[in-house]
């Protein structure tokens, strides 16, 4: 069984799922940071496949996919670095990234690929529904890739049982109107909108992304949701580290432990 | 002949469509469903044409230009989109946005820019209007682009420069996107060319497509015809050329001819000429042909004109090259430059040099004796005039 599921049926509440960008900060750390991801406890590892115009991202996950670049990235050096992966981790992986590279690869030699590698599910935030359904639904399936969804304050009660129909990992809650970055706090329009969504009793697990950095954001979110996704802030974390295992831990423990 | 049309999902063919990320859709939706009707109603059309009149300065002559026409024993018709009020063919489309923006309630505008034409024409209609307006604007293009800078701010504007990637027009399209995204409730983004996710192609080309029924009657009554043998435009996202074209697109009498930015030459590596060098991909919200590496990296293009150095160019055009109904040619840097300087010694006309590509086409196309070929003059050559000194060879 797909180990997003399988994680989803044990644990319901304060799941956490990590970004980072891949290739960053060094073009081979890869490896390194999902395996001290999991010693550190989180529950999701999402791995963003770096591009060259991220338009749904912040300056932050901007600038490490610039870098991871720059280091000499592309798909088959991260699935390369892959190749391993599943001799250490074990928890949910997911990669996350724009449609072009995808397309280039091949979708379905890509997702052939994934499935090799043992890769759980793709987050394409400009891979809009409509077209998912008509062109890349079936091909998913067969390679038993779950693919997540994005839905934000704006979007409709009917486009989100829409999107609910048709998502079989998780939802990934928007917190705001907003592109991806950290940020200090939650308002009380944003929790208007984690309750409103959290009543329409979704069969999908929920978890809220972008803005979330800390325990403090960590904890509120996962009132209102299964969980939260953390990117930019990690991301700091990561640029900023010279030990990547120590730091790794010592944050990811701080984030989940209860406050 | 294949029929040139956009399908109700935003395709031409194989290019169009909107892969944008849902946090757009509302936005993108709420346009979609109604720009067709707003642009039909009375009022709407009313308050378009008499701006294109008595603001704008249209029509814009169709003019003969007969020192040119010798040289090149053809007849050869300059459509004035230099005349335009900012001095370029842009605003026509900027005038349709704001009137849009307005009617959809909205309060304020984005938009990007390259060489700033369309920044300038966006932040002219916002001064109009009376919106709040930001333009973003790659950083090296603020530095390349000074004067245009200064327009925008004296006319109200707020420039905001985006520093990531290679801070160019690409940059400024993926910043002025996620302002959007930040923004989606009360913002209305106009994009300045025949790009982004449908319905922005279509109903960029839709306010341009001025151009073309202009040349249409001005063609009438001067050859007793309203078509010419060929129709002549520059491309960068493929504006001007969309609106010279699309009343001929479907008419198999007329070639359509489009030019590209060929840079220091298509094999040197520092080139924009997209149709050459390009392969379908996902840019900007369409699916397009691309400058991209194999791993489907967008590649950053070249040109000496800042209004055709974009690595994509709008499905429209991709599809027209796809199915063989238009003609592609590529101009580069120093022939361009060379046409323009010529175009300003023998009709007194200092294009821009975006325009100046297209004027060059005459040297490489092939056409018969006395054919009517109408070249669109996309732009005037005011803002390009560091670069022609720069440039020096006149
Ligand atoms: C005078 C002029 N012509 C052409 C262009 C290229 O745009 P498009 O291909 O959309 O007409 C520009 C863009 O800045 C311009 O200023």
């Amino acid at each position: 069984m797909n180990r997003l599921k399988r994680l989803f049926e044990h644990k319901q509440e304060r799941v956490l799922s990590i970004y980072f960008t891949a290739g960053f900060p060094a073009k081979d750390d890869t490896l390194t940071i999902m395996q001290a991801l999991e010693q550190a406890g989180a529950d999701i590892i999402e791995i963003g496949m770096p591009y060259s115009d991220p338009i749904a991202d912040g300056p932050t996950i901007q600038e490490s996919n610039l870098q991871a670049l720059a280091n000499g990235m592309d798909m088959e050096t991260l699935f390369g670095q892959l190749e391993e992966m599943r001799q250490t981790v074990s928890l949910p992986v997911v990669l996350m990234g724009y449609l072009n590279p995808i397309m280039q690869y091949g979708e379905e030699r890509f997702c052939a690929r994934c499935q090799e590698l043992g890769i759980d599910g793709l987050i394409i935030p400009d891979l809009p529904i409509s077209l998912y359904l008509e062109q890349y639904q079936a091909l998913f399936n067969q390679y038993g890739l779950s693919n997540t969804f994005l839905i934000s304050p704006q979007t409709s009660e009917e486009r989100i049982r829409e999107i609910d129909q048709h998502s079989d990992g998780f939802i990934y809650m928007v917190s705001s109107h907003a592109i991806t970055g950290a940020k200090a706090s939650i308002s009380e329009e944003q929790i208007a909108y984690f309750e409103r969504v959290a009543a329409m009793q979704l069969k999908n697990p929920r978890l809220i992304g972008f803005g979330i950095s800390d325990a403090y954001t960590f904890t509120t979110a996962s009132r209102y949701s299964h969980g939260a996704i953390i990117g930019s802030a990690f991301i700091k974390v990561l640029a900023g580290s010279r030990n990547l295992e120590a730091d790794i831990h010592e944050y990811i423990q701080n984030v989940i432990k209860q406050a | 002949m294949i029929e040139i049309k956009v399908d109700e999902k935003g395709f031409y063919g194989n290019f169009g469509g909107a892969y944008i990320p849902e946090m757009l859709h509302p936005n993108i939706e709420e346009l979609r469903l109604n720009y067709e009707a707003i642009i039909a109603e009375p009022d709407f059309q009313e308050t378009f044409h008499s701006l294109l009149r008595d603001f704008v300065g249209r029509p814009t002559p169709l003019y003969l230009a007969e020192r040119l026409s010798e040289k090149f024993g053809a007849k050869i018709y300059l459509k004035r989109e230099d005349l335009c009020h900012t001095g370029a063919h842009k605003v026509n489309n900027t005038i349709g946005q704001i009137i849009l923006a307005k009617k959809l309630g909205k309060k304020r505008i984005i938009a990007e820019t390259g060489a700033g034409q369309h920044g300038v024409a966006t932040a002219t209609v916002c001064a109009l209007m009376g919106m709040e307006c930001t333009v973003y604007m790659g950083a090296l293009d603020i530095e390349r682009q000074r004067p245009n800078v200064e327009r925008m701010k004296i006319l109200g504007a707020k420039v905001v420069p985006a520093t990531s990637g290679s801070k160019t027009l690409k940059d400024a399209t993926n910043e002025a996107m996620r302002q959007w995204i930040n923004n989606p409730v009360d913002t209305h983004y106009i994009i300045g060319s025949v790009v982004g996710p449908h319905p922005y192609p279509e109903m960029v080309a839709r306010f341009q497509s001025v151009i073309s029924a202009e040349i249409k009657a001005q063609l009438l009554e001067k050859e007793g015809r309203d078509y010419p043998d060929a129709v002549i435009a520059c491309v960068g996202g493929g504006s001007n050329a969309a609106g010279a074209f699309y009343h001929y697109y479907n008419d198999p009498r007329v070639r359509l001819i489009a030019v590209e930015a060929a840079g220091l030459g298509i094999s040197s590596g520092k080139s924009a000429a997209t149709t050459a060098l390009g392969t379908p991909g996902v840019l900007h919200g369409s699916k397009t042909l691309l400058m991209q590496t194999k791993d489907g990296q967008v590649v950053e293009p070249h040109s000496i004109s800042a209004g055709l150095d974009y690595p994509g160019i709008g499905p429209v055009h991709a599809h027209l090259f796809e199915s063989g109904r238009g003609e592609f040619i590529a101009v580069e840097d120093d022939d361009a430059m060379r046409a323009g300087i010529a175009l300003s010694r023998t009709e007194g006309i200092i294009p821009a040099i975006e325009t100046s590509h297209a004027l060059h086409a005459l040297s490489l196309m092939e056409y018969k004796p006395g054919d009517v070929l109408v070249i669109n003059l996309s732009g005037r050559g005011d803002k390009d005039l560091d670069t022609y000194i720069k440039w020096g060879k006149y």
